[in-house]
């Protein structure tokens, strides 16, 4: 039943910001994710959701081109990864890297402008105005010298999502942005988020909160292992798609039946004041 | 005091020290960053059957022989620490103990067994245990500065690369950087910054010199090219220092002074140094 909802198909869309046909990732004899045929449509804000194992982040690694072995077909942008690379941005997870390495804020900022740069130009006065007008739209211009170990979890968030946006990307993927997060920097990130999507970019999160998910996306994904539905969310998040995805393990949205006919994804009350 | 400075065999000795301090010490940081100190210990017991190898290749005492056997016999340790990890079981650190364990042995034994040959041209061999700065002659220097600085000028100019790469090899390889490369290039110019040092500290305590310096240097900046430049500092320095105490006074070995100057440094770093402790403020 669930299973009608996902469409394969053996095209490339002109239209779609992402897509994988048939996508199979194996480890070992298991399956991280089973013939996956996502299809993005450029300029929404989605999510993908799923319990924890359902292979959220292998997803997302797939879409990147950070997958090895794999089945199936991976477009981005209507192109190979290898070829629309530079026209993505990548927030990865806080947790993968080594906090402790010697950098401070702008440094790490101005690493995303280094695959525009090649080896021998310098960092020069613009790309530092660049990453500089990144970290303002974040809210950490006050932090640009600040060693990057001395940062929150929150902070250390917005500032990968700074880094991100140097790359003035047609696609922003991002990985489980929110965890660990304080609720300021949450509120600040979703606000250049929507202001992204609102200039036409494409976001895709990987996404853990199924609370915040209506305020936060118009679109969604719900995976286990499988690609369980994917859709705009007002018709896809329903209790019939969350039970198949999420079976007995269902949280706290469960009761919750989702509205019909949800308009664009708005902040709530208290971050709708700070918006520009 | 000045006459030993004028010293023929003293400034050659202080001309070594400082290339093989500068070149390990500002290499080891990407070592020290990538947390490969162990696979450094490994490399460096390992390269001395590698150092025998190249002696008898070459017939005779050839440093440039000896130290292509040493990035040899080092490289294939790390290869196979790295073959043996893969085995379900088995994790790095005991693969790499393994691995250290094999390259030395292996080298103790050829170096008994040439030791034993006739001809005693290979007198002076051992001293690539622990290292002897006294013996190092002129054209030996040709050979660390070549080497040292053909492996700086690899870090010049991929140092963004390998900058991105070690922070965060995620982002790094999703940007279309070939991740795989670069950690091979920077296993490369560890093997590198171990090798220059065999002769005037051994392969005993080499890899101590590799990883000091740059421990030291992470107290003191907060900017890997801080860190680089403070850690070659740093080396040097302790390279110097540690020669010419050794040089001074008859057999004593060069390879544990310098390491005891550099362990000096890390352990006043650690307790004067300013970057560490800092409270989180404003978080």
């Amino acid at each position: 039943m669930a299973g009608a909802l996902v469409r394969p198909t053996l095209t490339t869309g002109g239209n779609l910001a992402a897509q994988t046909v048939g996508a199979t990732v194996r480890y070992g004899k298991v399956s991280a994710i089973e013939d996956v045929s996502l299809e993005v449509p450029t300029g929404v804000m989605g999510a993908i959701v799923g319990p924890n194992g359902a292979g959220k982040s292998t997803l997302l690694k797939l879409l990147l081109g950070l997958q090895d072995d794999y089945d199936g077909h991976v477009y981005l942008l209507g192109e190979d990864v290898a070829q629309s690379r530079h026209r993505v941005a990548y927030v990865p997870q806080r947790s993968t890297v080594d906090w402790d390495f010697p950098a401070d804020v702008l440094d790490v900022v101005l690493m995303g402008l280094y695959r525009g740069l090649g080896p021998l130009r310098r960092v020069g006065r613009a790309e530092k105005a660049q990453a500089r007008a990144a970290l303002e739209e974040v809210g950490m211009a006050d932090f640009e010298r600040r060693q990057i170990g001395q940062l929150s979890g929150g902070q250390q968030q917005r500032v990968f999502l700074a880094r991100a946006l140097v790359q003035q990307a047609e696609l922003y993927l991002l990985d489980e942005p929110f965890a660990g997060v304080d609720a300021a920097s949450e509120v600040a990130l979703v606000r250049v988020l929507q202001r992204l999507n609102a200039e036409g970019v494409t976001v895709l999160a990987v996404h853990h909160d199924l609370n915040t998910l209506k305020k936060y996306f118009d679109w969604l994904a719900l995976l286990n292992v499988r690609l369980v539905a994917q859709g705009p969310l007002a018709s896809t998040l329903t209790a019939e798609a969350l039970q198949a995805a999420y079976g007995g393990r269902l949280p706290s949205m469960a009761e919750v039946p989702p509205t019909e006919g949800l308009p664009r994804p708005s902040l709530g009350a208290d971050a709708t004041a700070g918006r520009n | 005091m000045l006459e030993l400075l004028t010293d023929p065999t003293v400034i050659t000795v202080s001309l070594g020290a400082l290339m093989l301090g500068l070149t390990s010490g500002a290499l080891g940081t990407f070592a020290v960053l990538r947390r490969q100190s162990l696979l450094g210990d490994a490399m460096s017991h390992a390269a001395l059957p590698g150092v025998v190898i190249g002696y008898l290749v070459a017939g005779g005492r050839s440093l440039p022989f000896m130290l292509l056997g040493a990035l040899t016999t080092g490289l294939a340790a790390a290869l196979l620490s790295v073959a043996l990890s893969r085995r379900r079981g088995v994790k790095s650190e005991s693969a790499l103990g393994v691995a250290l364990g094999t390259g030395f042995a292996l080298g103790v034994v050829l170096l008994s067994y040439v030791q034993r040959q006739p001809g005693a041209g290979s007198a002076g061999l051992e001293q690539f245990l622990f290292g002897q700065a006294a013996a190092t002659l002129r054209s030996d220097l040709i050979t660390i500065g070549v080497l040292g600085a053909a492996a700086l000028l690899v870090v010049a100019l991929l140092f963004r690369p390998l900058k991105l790469v070690i922070f965060d090899p995620h982002f790094a390889r999703a940007n279309g950087y070939r991740v795989q490369l670069y950690e091979a290039v920077s296993t490369g110019l560890l093997a590198i910054a171990i090798v220059v040092g065999l002769e005037l500290v051994g392969v005993v305590l080499m890899s101590a010199l590799v990883v000091a310096p740059a421990a030291a240097a992470r107290q003191w900046t907060g900017s890997l090219t801080g860190m680089v430049w403070v850690a070659g500092g740093i080396g040097a320095g302790s390279a110097l220092l540690g020669a010419l105490l050794s040089a001074a006074v008859p057999g004593m070995a060069t390879g544990p002074t310098v390491v005891l100057v550099a362990s000096l440094v890390v352990a006043v770093s650690l307790l004067v140094a300013p970057r560490r402790g800092v409270p989180v403020d404003g978080a």
